[in-house]
Order: structure tokens, then sequence, then C-alpha cells
């Protein structure tokens, strides 16, 4: 127990609990632009899982990782389409559409990973960090900080440009009209369909790079099912956040530790069940929604496909 | 988007008048048959389209898939398959129906599972086998039941979204389970982790003149007295009622709080009895990181039954041939089992298609209640009243 708070094993809390946060991160902001436009997209497993098989794929033959996190970008979108067209276009059932786009993903995902590599899984190369200069030099958090890979930085900003999207941009405005009061935005002129769309697109393509960054930098390597519920914790930090990015970066974060400390403990020379680990953050969720889950907001036409002129 | 006008959808809660007016009885069922058929249709031939992507036979394969699922003798393989399929069926139809989406299926299952595993061996062997079966299978159903307490407090009280909590509480079930095999209950004699292997002669007994275990009958009397009880008495009719409208469930003076746990337990219960009949009666034992993953799978079939527990037999013996025959068959041709999964989704997402074209042609009858739709609205917010009626009126806002 004595060397829990050794220098090293804090910095591979925190270095491993920012890898391990930034793809929930992406898929949770990804999840905070679907809902407040009102379309809950709990296909947001099935795009993760798909964006890390295509994010994989690009970088192991590309060799590079950037080509790879736009694959895994790729992947989302493509399994976002089917969600855009079904219950955006078509009004059907997001909750059926969104189990089913999950399913499809772990299966398809599977299947392909089998057909191409059989039973064996190739592993991908470290991948380039980016330092922030004299902050990375800072103890203990300095490394885990500010020595990541630049899609780390560009994730974080993202959650503060998107606090200022919903906020002061006309497009941010009509995006959360869309999942308020629909009938509103229509009767202003707004498209609610095609503001929905693109909301949607916009999560698949998030969705999919947080699989991506998953798959490239955090595993260095693709196994089936690998993400492991990560999309649905996705959907629960949307919640608990209220839909707020900087809420939602800070929760994706903390749920990102809570999945790193695994490894940390093990550096620390603390045996603990995997298990038992595994099982922390989704613990984690339980207790939060326990105690914050009357708090959490969720826009009013959420999962209700508008139909201009009903009553 | 003109094609889907609200107040279809308002039209689709009173479905069966609506559908017998439209084109008489026999035109009401061709109309199910199509609907509920042609999903299935549809997924074979895109399976086999992937198939063929992938550089297989897809005719070659579906007859392996038949040979190994229900020629010969593999029929009584896929009749035992069909136990656990069944029951974990008939329980999310309870839930489904009083407008709960119990997705937390896998840790109810899979941690009743593991405890039975764990208790079996000791108790086969001390207690005569019958009095050991009862006391197993009312603890699996009891374990199951339980794993969804914490959602349902939680839905009836704070109104929390139980979609997320019950997949949540999956999570930790599965985690627990796999604690479990590892540390109290692992066979110590083994090197791998898993529990002790049960004798074959200390299994659920066999019907006569098969290899069919009794479980399979269990699973089937489960659904009709699951049948019974939803069309029959005053409990199904509350529960349907609440399925429809929350709202209209509380004016009538039902006791909306513990119907919620009261349907959520009894989901769970039947769940947790699949684990004892797959348990006892096929596998014997548990392996740690073992997940058949059987209510994934089971979810078009219940919806394309309608929430029907009887009709729901056929649909789930026919996934039965195709999940034993399946996964020989993509063995043999060097296939991840997962493809089978592909085909689920494939009959989800043209579910939700054929559903959209019977809408438009007002085929039949709908395949989700209106309140079921609902189910999502909203963790927080008190007014589930105002939600019902956006229910009703899709483009109603709640405020």
């Amino acid at each position: 127990m004595s060397n829990l708070f050794h220098q090293d094993v804090l910095t591979a809390l925190i270095s491993g609990g920012v890898i391990a946060g930034i793809p929930l991160l992406l898929a949770a902001c990804g999840e905070a632009i679907s809902e407040r436009s009102g379309v809950l997209n709990l296909g947001i497993e099935g795009m993760m899982i798909l964006g890390a098989y295509t994010g994989f794929v690009v970088a192991y033959y590309l060799h590079s990782t950037w080509l790879g996190f736009l694959g895994g970008a790729g992947g989302g979108i493509l399994a976002c389409l089917v969600m855009i067209v079904l219950c955006v276009w078509l009004g059907l059932d997001q909750i059926v559409v969104g189990i089913a786009i999950t399913l499809a993903g772990e299966g398809i995902t599977s299947v392909l990973q089998g057909a191409q590599f059989g039973t064996t899984y190739p592993r991908l190369g470290a991948t380039p960090t980016t330092s922030i200069p004299l902050l990375h030099k800072i103890p203990v958090i300095g490394p885990g900080l500010f020595e990541q890979n630049l899609l780390v930085y560009l994730g974080i900003l993202f959650a503060l440009f998107l606090t200022w999207f919903f906020r002061a941009t006309n497009v941010g405005l009509n995006l959360r009209a869309a999942g308020e009061k629909p009938e509103a935005l229509d009767a202003a002129g707004v498209s609610v369909v095609a503001t929905r769309s693109w909301a949607v697109l916009s999560t698949g393509a998030l969705a999919g790079l947080g699989g991506g960054f998953l798959a490239i930098v955090g595993a260095g390597v693709f196994t089936p099912f690998m993400t492991q519920g990560q999309g649905y914790m996705a959907i629960v930090i949307c919640m608990l956040g209220r839909g707020k990015p900087i809420w939602v970066a800070l929760a994706s974060l903390l749920f990102g530790i809570s999945l790193s400390i695994t490894t940390a403990l093990q550096l620390a020379g603390i045996e603990i069940s995997t298990d038992l680990i595994n099982m922390l953050p989704f613990i984690a969720v339980m207790v939060a929604l326990v105690i914050f889950g009357r708090r959490s907001y969720l826009p009013p036409a959420l999962a209700l496909p508008y139909v201009r002129g009903a009553r | 988007m003109s094609t889907v006008p609200g107040n279809e959808l308002l039209t689709e809660v009173e479905v069966p008048n609506r559908a017998g007016d439209r084109s008489g009885a026999v035109g009401k069922a061709i109309d199910t048959v199509i609907r509920s058929l042609v999903p299935v249709l549809l997924a074979l031939v895109a399976g086999g389209v992937l198939l063929l992507i992938l550089g297989h036979n897809p005719f070659a394969f579906y007859s392996s898939v038949w040979e190994h699922g229900a020629q010969n003798k593999a029929w009584q393989e896929s009749a035992k398959r069909m136990a656990p399929l069944l029951l974990i069926a008939v329980g999310l139809i309870i839930a489904f129906r009083a407008n709960i989406w119990n997705l937390g299926y896998n840790g109810q299952f899979l941690l009743s599972a593991a405890i039975i595993s764990g208790l079996a061996p000791s108790l086969v062997n001390d207690l005569p086998l019958g009095l050991a079966f009862l006391i197993l299978f009312v603890v699996a159903g009891l374990v199951g039941a339980i794993w969804t307490i914490v959602p349902a407090l939680l839905k009836a009280f704070y109104d929390t979204n139980e979609i997320i909590t019950t997949l949540m509480m999956s999570f930790i079930g599965v985690g627990l389970a796999q604690i479990l095999i590892k540390g109290p209950f692992q066979d110590p004699s083994v090197n791998i982790a898993q529990t002790k292997v049960l004798e074959l002669d200390k299994m659920l007994p066999h019907i006569p003149g098969t290899k069919v275990h009794i479980g399979v009958l269990v699973a089937l009397a489960a659904a009709v007295v699951v049948y019974f009880a939803i069309s029959r008495t005053s409990f199904g009719l509350k529960v349907d009622v609440l399925g429809a409208n929350p709202r209209a469930a509380r004016h009538v003076g039902i006791q909306v709080k513990q119907l919620i746990i009261t349907s959520f337990f009894f989901s769970g219960l039947l769940i947790g009895l699949a684990a004892a009949a797959d348990i006892l009666g096929v596998w014997g034992y548990i392996r740690a990181n073992w997940n058949p993953a059987y209510g994934d799978t089971v979810i078009p079939f219940v919806f394309l039954a309608r929430l029907n527990p009887l009709v729901v037999i056929p649909f789930i013996a026919f996934f039965a041939v195709l999940s034993t025959g399946g996964t020989l068959a993509t063995q043999e041709v060097g296939l991840p089992t997962d493809f089978l999964l592909v085909l689920v989704a494939l009959i989800l997402l043209f579910m939700t298609v054929i559903e959209f074209l019977g809408r438009r042609r007002s085929l039949g009858q709908s395949y989700l209640t209106n309140g079921l739709r609902e189910a999502l609205r909203l963790p927080g917010r008190k007014k589930d009243g105002a939600a019902a009626e956006a229910g009703e009126t899709p483009k109603k806002v709640a405020r």
C-alpha cells in the first residue's frame, strides 16, 4: 500500500486515465450533440466498435496514425448513416435501431477480423506523442497531461469548442431547438430533419474517432468486443453531465481514470482481481445515478421523431 | 416524412380493430405473417450476400445450418437450446409489456448461472435429486429477480431511465459472476477457472425416449403460464395499461410503483430460471468468461412475436435451429460465430423497415406498444403523465 502514492504510480494513473478517457470524451460529446438535437443514439457502442475496427485496419495497412483516426471517423459515419435514414428521415424507433446497430457493429467487426487475421491479433507500434513545452516537465502530472498524442489535446479543445458552439452560434441554437421544441425550429424556417441529420452524422464521426483512438493509441490492437460497454458509459456520462460539454469532458476523464486504475495498481504491486476493477466504472455509474439521478436532464423531444404538422 | 403522420401512431394503440376493419380476419392473418416472416427472410438473404462477399457459398452454409440444427438427431440439440432462449424471451415479454426496457438480461443470467453452478455440486449429492433441482431453480429465479431490484426502485421512485441502469447492473453482474467462478466456486482440482462439473446422472433428467432435458418443458410451461397471466388475469391487464399509458394507469388506481417493481421482478425471475435450465440441463458447470449472451439474440423475436408468449415459441424454435446449426456451420467454414449476431441485427433492422412500410400501408399490428416507445422518457422528470401524452402525439412536446 505504501507505494500507492509513489510518483510513477500516480503518473501512470493520470496518463492511463487520460488515454482511456479520450474515447469516452469523444463519444460522450458526440452523444451530447445527438441528444440535444433530439435523437437518442443507443447505437453509439456499435459506432465505436466499427470505428475501432476501420481505424485499426487503416492504421495497420497505411502505417499512419492520422489516416487511422480518419478511418475510424469514417467507420462511425458509415454506421450512423443507417441511423440517419431509419430514425431521422423515416422516424423509426430509435431504441430498436440503436440496439440493432450495436449488435451489427459487434458482429460484423468480429467476422471481418476473423476473416482477415484469423485468430492472430497484429499489433501497431507506439504512436507519436506531442509534448507541450515546459509544462510536460512538471513532476507527476506533467507526463500524464502534457505529453500525449495530439488528438488528446484536440479532444479536450473540442469539448470547449462545443460549449461555445451550443451557447453562442446559430447552428448550435438550432440544434438545441431541434431537441427542445422542434416545431418552433420548423416555424422559424429551419429544417428539423436536416439539423438532426447533421447532428447524428457528427455523433457517428466522433464515436468512430473515439473507437479509432481506443484501438490505435489505447490498445494498439483490435480485438472483437473491445469497447466493452464504453458506448453505454458515454451515454450515461452525457446524461449525468446534462449534455454540457465541459462536465461531460470532466466526467469522461474521471471514468477514464477508473478504467485505467488496474495498470496503476499493478505498478504499485497491489494484486486485486481484474474483474473487480473492471466493475468499478459501472459501480461508479450506478452510485452516481443513485445520488444524482434525479438531476440528470434530457431534452423534451428526445427520441421522438419529428413530424411536421402532427398535433 | 409526410408518410408518418403522428395521428397514425396514435391509432396504432387500438390496432386490432383497425386491421379487422380493413381486410377481415384472413387478410389480417396474412398481413401478420408477412410482417413477421419477411424481416427474417430478408435478413437471411442479406446474410447470404455477406457470405458471398466473404467468399463462402451461402447455399452450402444454410444447408449446413439445417443439417447441424434440425436433421437426424440434431433437432434435440436445438430443443435443448430452446429452454434458456424461451425463458429469457418470456421474461423480456413481461418487462416490455409493462413499458420497461430490461436490457440487463446478460448480468441476470450469468449471475444466476454462476451461483447455480457453485451450489449444485454439493446440493445434488446431499439432497434428494428432485428437491435439489427445485431449490436450485428457486435460487436461480430469485438471484435473477434480485438483480433487477436497484433499477426497479430507481425507475419506480426517481423515474431513472432503466435502459441505462439495467445495462450498468448487467456489466456489474457479469463481473461478479467471474469473481464467484474464480473465487469461492472454483473447482480446486483443475487449473482452469471453472466450477465443479456435475456428473451426468446428477443433471436434469431427459424426456423419455429423447436426449432433451426436462428444462425445455419448464420453459414451455412458463410460456403458457405467462400467456394466461397476461391475457386472463388482472395483473396482465394492469401491466398492459401501464405499458400503454402510465397516466391512465395511475388514474384507474393502479399502484404504478408496485407494478413496475413486480414486472421487473418476474422478468428477472424468468431470466434466472433460464440460467438454471441451461446449466443443470446442458452444461453442468460454468467456465470463467463464458457469456452466451442469449438475450441479445432473443430481442428481435420477442418483437416479431408482438410480445405474445405463445407466438414467440415458433420464433424461438427457429432461432434455436439457426443458433445450434449456425455455431457448427460457422466453425466449419472458419468464420467467427459472431456472424449469427450480424444475422440477428439484420433481422432487427429489416423489422423496423417493414414496420415503416407497414405503417405506411396500414399493414397489421405494430411491433411496439406506444408506451414502449415512451419507456425512454425521461429520468429525473416528474411529469410522466405529460410524457405519456407526448407518446400518443409524437410531436407534442411535454411541457
